[in-house]
């Protein structure tokens, strides 16, 4: 059965790793992942969770050590942050390239320099196109839920992909919460061990990582494309499991109070509480707005989207992390190539805010709303706008 | 320390009559004529047998040997990247032995073994083999020093010797070629205080088997420095290859040693050393030095000779390093 607890996020995300038995953990420490490989080293020094801890000397060679360790056939499991994440970026693309079933938390924190050790989305933003499954938690019941399904879809045969798992640095990890904390024999009803569909063995020889010339690179590509692709309806399969045996239901794209709604902001993580939140006392001053949150970013749903935002006529793109040189941050960027493709022709602004940690309150939500009404009702534009700039 | 020791007390050698006939590493791949770094490559294979899990850090021998969808590996093999065997190495190491704790995959006594360049070791790779080393994963790494970045066109790396001539080393007016001492690999690894290290040379295949050999049958790391002969980047035949991977060892240049358990132990003593310039004299890669530059690497290689004897004296009758106390 499961418990009700209350925890810290970075601890349940450890905790949900013990729920899939993880058989490896390579972790280099960084603010604000350290709670999450602190408690795991803790579970393995206390013999609560049968692995091989490794404590590798840079996050280069955690993801190096969760390539060979998956290709040896293990559960892998790694966490990371910012720098870390981007020491990581080579191995990151072999990863998924090698189609190896690793899941890695990604504590969202800001890209050097400054050095910031707090929460925004410059990590895994310069991280879009590695090829992973990522999906983006709002809470630590999400967080925990998130860790389950990850290792859920990595594994499935038809995926055979790593996934990482976005959960705001300090935000979330060092926030403790009310959670639903389900039993060993419930995660195990859910999560066989894993089967992997080729592996490192003597008896049955495989290469791995070859040469790929000219005549074969691109269909190696084209394939591992096809592959995150085909992920989606796997991704959505193991969410309806989820639901079934655990009760609580998850959807690539989450809506809140968009029937009817004229203008809809679109989040990403975290923010999401504190928007949703905003939306209702926007609600109550009679503005017409809702709120669509996206939770699987690779692959991106589009039609959920594109469903999720039909009846609107503004949208807001809620960035945490800047493009520089484009003319808007990520998310805007590719959700206005998106609507363009769908032939969709919409009021679209721009926010990046929260940067480095700084704070995004329901008053900032109302502010980008009132330019939004302004600015749509004067028929500009607001490509992309830095909330909150000290100038 | 005894780990070494105690794993080698019933240690059975391979001799000239029972040379291993296995060839994990088959014929067929597209190494350059006489390139003594994949005849190293063949005999660390077949000293280690068909048990192998092989890891390559990107360089020459994963190009020649890994075209897909050509393989010439016989035993499961993985490349991942250039810096990381080691960690790769590692990562597969413990999956194997979580793994087999947890009796999901049976103990079928397989040896990883992860193979990388000078420049994959003593450069970009030095950080991941030191984590590796220091973690104490059982393992064996395995150098395959022909002292440059061929592969890529023969620059020159932190292994390149004094004086030699490479593409980014160009002797010139204000320049001998390489200016730095050559890095000295065994003595970093030794220094991690792991079980087994020891050098090698391909002109004695029996020797380098065995030290492989040994290798793996020691619990915990071990690191070998195989000296490869690369006649397309040291300009020479490929006729003189093995020649040159024997007059390397007879010049003193390059000493065939184990360190066991800390202890040095010399494996060939050259008590006739033939001097550094008739090494030189068949590669062109050595043909800009004068008499003066070759009378200082001569003046080095017999003090670096002096000062290994000097440690294998002074390690001989070492007492072994105390275990630390085991249980739960």
């Amino acid at each position: 059965m499961a418990r009700r607890v209350g925890l810290e996020v970075s601890l349940a995300c450890a905790e949900a790793v013990k729920l899939c038995n993880a058989d490896v953990i390579a972790a280099y420490p960084i603010t604000p992942q350290t709670h999450i490989v602190e408690h795991l080293s803790e579970l393995v020094a206390d013999g609560h969770l049968d692995a091989e801890f490794v404590p590798v000397e840079s996050e280069h060679s955690a993801m190096s050590a969760c390539v060979g360790s998956a290709a040896a056939g293990a559960r892998t499991f790694t966490s990371s942050s910012a720098q870390g994440l981007a020491l990581m970026h080579e191995m990151l693309f072999i990863a998924s390239g090698l189609r190896l079933p690793i899941v890695m938390a990604v504590a969202n924190r800001s890209l050097s320099a400054p050095i910031s050790i707090w929460n925004d989305h410059s990590d895994i933003m310069a991280e879009r196109d590695i090829g992973w499954v990522q999906t983006f938690a709002e809470t630590g019941q999400e967080v925990l839920d998130l860790m389950l399904h990850a290792f859920k879809v990595a594994e499935d045969p038809r995926v055979c992909l790593p996934v990482a798992v976005n959960l705001d640095g300090f935000i979330l990890t060092h926030v403790i919460e009310p959670m639903e904390m389900p039993d060993q024999a419930e995660a195990d009803a859910y999560l066989p061990p894993f089967v992997p569909s080729q592996s490192l063995d003597p008896a049955a020889p495989v290469s791995m990582g070859m040469v790929g010339m000219p005549e074969v690179y691109t269909e190696a590509k084209k394939a591992a494309l096809v592959a995150l692709e085909d992920s989606y309806p796997v991704i959505k399969e193991h969410w309806e499991g989820f639901a079934e045996q655990f009760g609580r239901s998850y959807k690539p794209i989450e809506t809140y109070r968009t029937e009817d709604a004229d203008t809809l902001f679109v989040t990403m993580g975290s923010l999401g509480e504190t928007c949703m939140t905003a939306v209702d006392e926007m609600r109550q001053d009679g503005k017409s707005v809702g709120q669509v949150r996206i939770r699987l970013w690779r692959p991106f749903p589009d039609e959920d989207f594109m469903a999720a935002i039909a009846g609107a006529k503004n949208l807001i793109f809620i960035d945490r992390a800047l493009s520089p040189g484009v003319a808007a941050g990520p998310v805007a960027t590719e959700m206005r190539a998106l609507l363009y493709t769908k032939g969709k022709n919409m009021f679209t602004a721009n926010f990046v805010c929260g940067l480095g940690g700084r704070d995004v309150t329901r008053t900032d939500f109302a502010g980008m709303l009132a330019k939004v009404e302004a600015a749509a009702a004067a028929g500009n534009e607001i490509t992309c706008e830095m909330v909150g700039v000290k100038e | 320390m005894k780990t070494a020791t105690e794993a080698l007390k019933d240690f059975q050698k391979i001799t000239p009559k029972k040379i291993p006939a296995v060839e994990p590493f088959s014929k067929g791949h597209r190494a350059c004529q006489g390139c003594g770094e994949v005849l190293a490559l063949r005999l660390v294979a077949k000293a280690v047998g068909m048990d192998m899990i092989a890891v390559s850090a990107t360089g020459c021998m994963e190009i020649i040997s890994s075209p897909y969808p050509q393989t010439a590996w016989e035993v499961p093999w993985i490349h991942v990247a250039f810096e990381n065997a080691a960690a790769v190495a590692s990562g597969i190491e413990a999956g194997r032995k979580a793994l087999i704790r947890k009796g999901r995959i049976k103990d079928d006594g397989a040896k990883v073994v992860a193979f990388a360049g000078d420049g994959a070791t003593a450069d970009i790779g030095l950080q991941a083999l030191s984590g590796a080393l220091e973690r104490g994963h059982d393992f064996t790494y395995v150098c395959l020093d022909n002292e440059a970045y061929m592969n890529t066109g023969i620059q020159r790396s932190s292994s390149t010797p004094y004086g030699a001539m490479t593409t980014t080393s160009p002797p010139g007016e204000k320049s001998k070629g390489q200016m730095t001492w050559k890095k000295n690999m065994p003595m970093i690894a030794a220094a991690h205080n792991i079980p087994y290290v020891a050098t090698a040379s391909p002109a004695w295949h029996v020797d380098l088997m065995n030290k492989v050999k040994k290798a793996v049958t020691i619990p915990g790391p071990a690191y070998i420095h195989i000296y490869s002969p690369c006649p397309t980047g040291w300009r020479c035949g490929p006729e003189v290859s093995i020649e040159t991977a024997r007059q390397v060892v007879k010049s003193r240049i390059f000493p065939l040693f184990e360190v066991i358990d800390g202890r040095f132990v010399l494996t060939r003593d050259i008590k006739k050393p033939i001097p550094v310039s008739e090494y030189f004299a068949t590669q062109r890669r050595f043909s800009h030095l004068d008499e003066n530059d070759i009378a200082y690497i001569q003046k080095r290689v017999d003090d670096d000779w002096d000062r290994l004897l000097s440690l294998c004296q002074v390690t001989a009758d070492e007492p072994p390093v105390e275990e630390p106390p085991t249980g739960e």
